[in-house]
């Protein structure tokens, strides 16, 4: 900030010796090459990320859609979850940099004060991100479809509630006639992958087989993510059709023709390298934010501590103050091209 | 031991009560725009569907908006705008002169590889 950088020096002697022509020093200029490299890597990233986009076109998903989501809210709040992250780390960025401000007065009590806000926007970003994967890993009710052409689709539409299941063979926990009410939606998931679900009759883990009463769903819709036989990427199922075709795979008792939710190697929202690259980016950037904190609670230590004051600056603060914006800068990106665009 | 060879750049960088004002009030100012800005997108982006007839100019329009946060945030934030240009130059060149090859050779190849997959030639 102003300072020496804003000094006319003579180019000679700025760059004669014994002075920095950069009129900076060291530890900042340092600062600013490691930010270089750590941009590089994250654009490659996110490079990477657009190529196999582009690669893929119609295929891949689209942000608005898949994230949707608010906590304690459920669906169709789409993209608000990742701008109050957004807002969350902007606001923490603000907060770092009052606190460089009040070190460039001296203002020891300054700098601590906003160094803790910053801190508990970190916090409070990481556990959003920590959210935000656990909705991604579990999925939607729904999940992704695998149509008897050999396509893949993804379902649009107001899950109906499973009202329970009516045990109709014993198994070793369940006897005939009992109503089990919980942890139905996992359980049924769980049958389905495994193919376990035929005719709305569902096989539990116990070996008991019962009768699934379920709610009826409401303006589904399926959209086409992989060609088959008949349909191609980008067709859109109507409500007529959609519930049949779904249903069909449901029932099939085979397995593995819904996935739910995202692992490594098969996520539901798209094409296999769209949940890779969603755990790499985010998950990435995640880390930086993680030893942002770590980084910021070091320095707090030191201020509290009095090491800056009796140093007769706090240019420490700038320099973690530097790598934390950048952390925000790199969220600004991802946050366009990977949920926005 | 007192050493005459160093110059602490870092002893230059204080302000005085009334520049402080000024600074943050320049701090209030850019926060209120970021924020506009993320509003702006996420409201564009739920109203304006990827299927709509006005989806590439909205998409272009958010890389914009885009390029201008993250200008603030580093003029401003980081304060590279109140470095000497010698020091602003050496970090954001190299930098531009890579992206930009990047996504040149991320847009030809991915959209080779595209059409390479939907004619079904490999």
């Amino acid at each position: 900030m102003a300072g020496h950088a804003s000094k006319e020096i003579d180019s000679s002697a700025l760059w004669g010796g014994k002075i920095s022509p950069f009129s900076t020093s060291y530890g900042k200029m340092m600062m600013w090459f490691f930010l270089v490299s750590d941009a590089l890597t994250f654009s490659g990233l996110l490079v990477a990320y657009g190529f196999t986009r582009h690669a893929c076109l119609d295929a891949w998903p689209i942000g608005e859609e898949t994230f949707n989501s608010m906590p304690f809210l459920g669906h169709g709040y789409p993209l608000l979850y990742v701008a109050l992250m957004t807002f969350i780390l902007i606001v923490s960025s603000v907060t770092m940099v009052l606190a460089v401000e009040a070190g460039h007065r001296m203002d020891r009590k300054g700098v601590t004060k906003w160094l803790i806000a910053t801190i508990i926007g970190g916090f409070f970003f990481v556990g959003s991100q920590a959210w935000e994967w656990s909705h991604f890993i579990h999925g939607s009710e729904f999940g992704k479809v695998e149509l008897t052409d050999g396509s893949q689709a993804i379902v649009k539409g107001h899950f109906g509630e499973i009202e329970n299941f009516k045990v109709l063979e014993a198994g070793k926990h369940h006897k005939k006639g009992d109503v089990i009410t919980e942890d139905l939606l996992h359980e049924f998931h769980h049958a389905v992958v495994a193919g376990n679900v035929e005719n709305g009759i569902i096989t539990l883990h116990d070996g008991s087989k019962a009768k699934v009463n379920k709610k009826a769903d409401h303006g589904m819709t399926l959209v086409v993510k992989k060609d088959g036989g008949t349909h191609k990427v980008g067709d859109v199922i109507p409500e007529s059709k959609a519930c049949d075709m779904y249903y069909e795979a449901i029932n099939s008792g085979t397995p593995n023709r819904v996935v739910y939710g995202a692992d490594l190697q098969q996520n539901e929202y798209g094409p296999q390298q769209y949940g890779q690259f969603f755990f790499f980016i985010t998950g990435f950037h995640g880390f930086h934010v993680f030893s942002g904190v770590i980084i910021n609670i070091i320095i707090l230590m030191g201020v509290i501590s009095g090491t800056y004051h009796k140093r007769g600056h706090y240019e420490m603060i700038e320099k973690t103050g530097l790598y934390w914006h950048f952390v925000d800068l790199v969220w600004v990106f991802v946050f366009t091209f990977f949920y926005l665009v | 031991m007192e050493r005459d060879d160093i110059i602490e750049y870092s002893l230059d960088i204080h302000h005085s009560e009334e520049h402080g004002k000024a600074i943050r009030t320049k701090i209030w100012k850019v926060t209120a725009l970021l924020t506009a800005i993320t509003a702006l997108e996420v409201v564009l982006g739920s109203q304006i569907k990827q299927s709509s007839d006005y989806w590439q100019a909205i998409k272009w329009f958010f890389i914009g908006l885009t390029l201008i946060k993250a200008a603030y945030i580093v003029l401003i934030f980081m304060h590279l705008g109140d470095e000497k240009k010698s020091l602003k130059y050496m970090i954001l060149v190299p930098y531009f002169i890579f992206i930009l090859y990047l996504i040149y050779i991320l847009i030809v190849e991915a959209l080779a590889v595209n059409s390479a997959w939907t004619l079904n030639v490999v």
